[in-house]
């Protein structure tokens, strides 16, 4: 069996789109979850400005993953931020998280689409048969 | 879709009768085709609807139903208050009363053919629209909360467009009972500078010319004219709207599990009309569907702009504003009985027949226009509601075509440029600024929507009056 993935995917929901992320820890796997958010909105290198952190505590793992992207979400639509990086740690159902990113201009070949919020469409959390971690949800766009 | 388990009623009814724990039967509105082409998830998400307590008559799924977040896109379901019933977030969905309007120009297709491309780069250069595009216009926190109470009469009275526009505005342009203080703080933050902005994905602006008279007289009466040109609107409540939903989605399933319900689906969670978790959401709503009438106005107000300057004699009198992701509460019979029921209209369109009081007079014998989006690149409808559409499915019709394709499937078939000139071949022009956004909304990824409008036609949920078809579509 090979190293357990780092990375993230789409996957297909009729109207929107779903996003996937893996990792060797949950917490990883919320990371690429935000990688996979942030390719959707677009994919042009933002300003660097001082991370900005981000407390969160949920009942939870899928209302905490739901409403991270959902924060994640907030404070780049209302600054006109991309984060290009975000680290994540988990205790139990709380979150902290530093997301790296700043200011950014899209040209129509690096915009996405704007998301509207991540949903419990196809939400989960969960640990996988080789040890890592998938974290999912549809994101509304 | 497995038809195996639908009773079939006629050729575009179908029935999934109560089983368990379901309140009410599921009703399909669709012929044989647009059934087997449609998703499983569209049944398994109306029956999850028809489970919802106070739930009245059935859960409706429309012609141009597809797999949604709870309840089904395209659905439409009817709750009493006094039976229990609930309100739903998901069943409204993030953009609050996203919908349509239609403003008539007056102008024939020749004369905006001489100008065409001007028309589009104006309108593009006009009209915030993309990721990152705000709009001119900053609200204040008192300038936030008189929108919220004011809608579109809001925005007239600010200077953005006419009082005649009202009357041809659902609810006369403003929603009541809205209630700012209901809505967060961070709904209002996402609002502050978006006013008077399409958005992206399938929202757009486009130029259209009146192709088809299906039905004569109800076309003199909208103003629908052969071969002139109208301006058609489709956006929504923006970043407010979208936060609106999220809190209260958020709310309503920890509320829900908290009180012991099983939920199939998070989506679908709700809160009972008459809780306050109800009624903060209902007045929250409200104030949602004032942003999006508010944010129509104001993009029409701006679309009106460019055509004063490129066509000063023309003038864009609006011929209807219907929104498609909506709850209001409406009387309705129900076993001989006249009913105050909370309809959601999930990706449907409110359809009131010929002679309804709340039409006004110069739309009243017609009935309601129902605005149908299609894609980019085909065409779009204007309906009107029938006599018998409140007794289908609560006097509701379809919004638009559907996706066929997934966006990523889109973005894997076609390049922009593809797209771009596949639709100039056909002399439409396209103003995006998102090349992937262009793939991902191709007109191939939609389903023909002139299917989709011959089965509500023939399903007697409104009625066919006119086809449109683009010249110039603007994107975000």
């Amino acid at each position: 069996m090979g190293e357990p993935r780092t990375a993230w995917e789409r996957f297909e929901h009729g109207a929107d789109i779903g996003i996937r992320g893996f990792g060797r820890t949950k917490a990883e796997a919320f990371e690429q979850a935000a990688n996979a958010l942030v390719a959707v909105i677009g994919e042009a290198q933002p300003a660097s400005e001082p991370p900005l952190l981000i407390t969160l505590e949920a009942p939870d793992d899928t209302l905490l993953l739901v409403d991270f992207l959902n924060e994640l979400l907030f404070e780049m639509t209302t600054r006109g931020w991309l984060f290009h990086r975000v680290h994540v740690t988990l205790d139990g159902h709380r979150l902290h998280a530093s997301a790296h990113g700043g200011p950014v201009r899209f040209t129509p070949e690096t915009a996405g689409v704007e998301v509207k919020g991540a949903t419990y469409t196809a939400s989960a959390v969960s640990q996988r048969a080789d040890g890592s971690w998938l974290a999912q949800c549809v994101v509304d766009v | 879709m497995d038809r195996s388990r639908l009773h079939q009623i006629s050729d575009v009814e179908w029935e999934l009768p109560p089983t368990g724990d379901m309140n009410v039967p599921v009703v399909l509105y669709a012929d044989a085709p647009l059934l087997d082409a449609m998703d499983d998830e569209v049944l398994a998400q109306a029956a999850n609807v028809a489970r919802l307590p106070g739930i009245v008559r059935a859960s409706f799924a429309l012609p141009d139903a597809h797999w949604g977040y709870g309840f089904p896109i395209g659905g439409v379901a009817a709750f009493d208050a006094e039976m229990g019933g609930v309100i739903s977030a998901g069943g409204v969905g993030f953009d609050i009363s996203c919908g349509v309007r239609t403003l008539l120009t007056g102008l024939t297709k020749a004369e905006i053919l001489q100008r065409q491309a001007e028309l589009a780069d104006a309108l593009a250069a006009a009209i915030p629209a993309g990721l990152g595009q705000h709009g001119a216009l900053v609200l204040d926190d008192d300038g936030l909360d008189a929108m919220l109470e004011g809608g579109a009469a809001w925005a007239v009275a600010e200077g953005y467009g006419e009082p005649s526009d009202l009357p041809r505005i659902e609810h006369g342009g403003r929603a009541a009972g809205a209630d700012p203080a209901c809505v967060s703080a961070k709904a209002k933050q996402r609002q502050r500078r978006e006013m008077g902005t399409l958005g992206s994905g399938n929202h757009y602006l486009e130029v259209q010319e009146v192709a088809d008279v299906l039905d004569a007289a109800a076309a003199e009466g909208f103003g629908l004219v052969p071969g002139e040109v109208v301006v058609t609107i489709h956006c929504g409540s923006r970043g407010l709207g979208h936060q609106i939903g999220t809190d209260f989605l958020r709310l309503m399933t920890l509320e829900a599990e908290a009180a012991g319900w099983r939920l199939p689906d998070r989506e679908l969670a709700a809160a009972r009309i008459n809780s306050p978790l109800g009624q903060r959401y209902l007045v929250a709503m409200r104030a949602g569907i004032n942003c999006a009438l508010a944010n129509r106005q104001i993009v029409a107000h701006l679309a009106r702009g460019v055509f004063a300057d490129l066509f000063p004699a023309a003038r864009l009198p609006l011929l209807f504003d219907v929104s498609h992701n909506t709850c209001h509460a409406e009387l309705h019979d129900v076993e001989d009985a006249r009913r105050m029921l909370f309809v959601h209209r999930k990706g449907a369109t409110r359809a009131l027949g010929p002679g309804h009081p709340d039409l006004c007079e110069e739309l009243r014998a017609h009935g309601q226009p129902v605005l149908i989006g299609g894609s980019m690149g085909t065409e779009s409808w204007v309906l009107a509601g029938t006599a018998a559409s409140a007794a289908k499915a609560f006097g509701s019709a379809v919004h638009g075509a559907g996706r066929s394709l997934s966006r990523r499937q889109a973005v894997k078939r076609w390049t922009s440029r593809e797209v771009v000139d596949a639709l100039a071949a056909r002399g439409i022009l396209v103003r995006c600024r998102s090349w992937r956004g262009i793939v991902e909304e191709a007109p191939g990824a939609y389903k023909d929507v002139r299917v989709v409008v011959d089965a509500a036609h023939r399903a007697g949920l409104a009625r066919k009056v006119a086809r449109l078809r683009p010249l110039v579509c603007i994107k975000g």
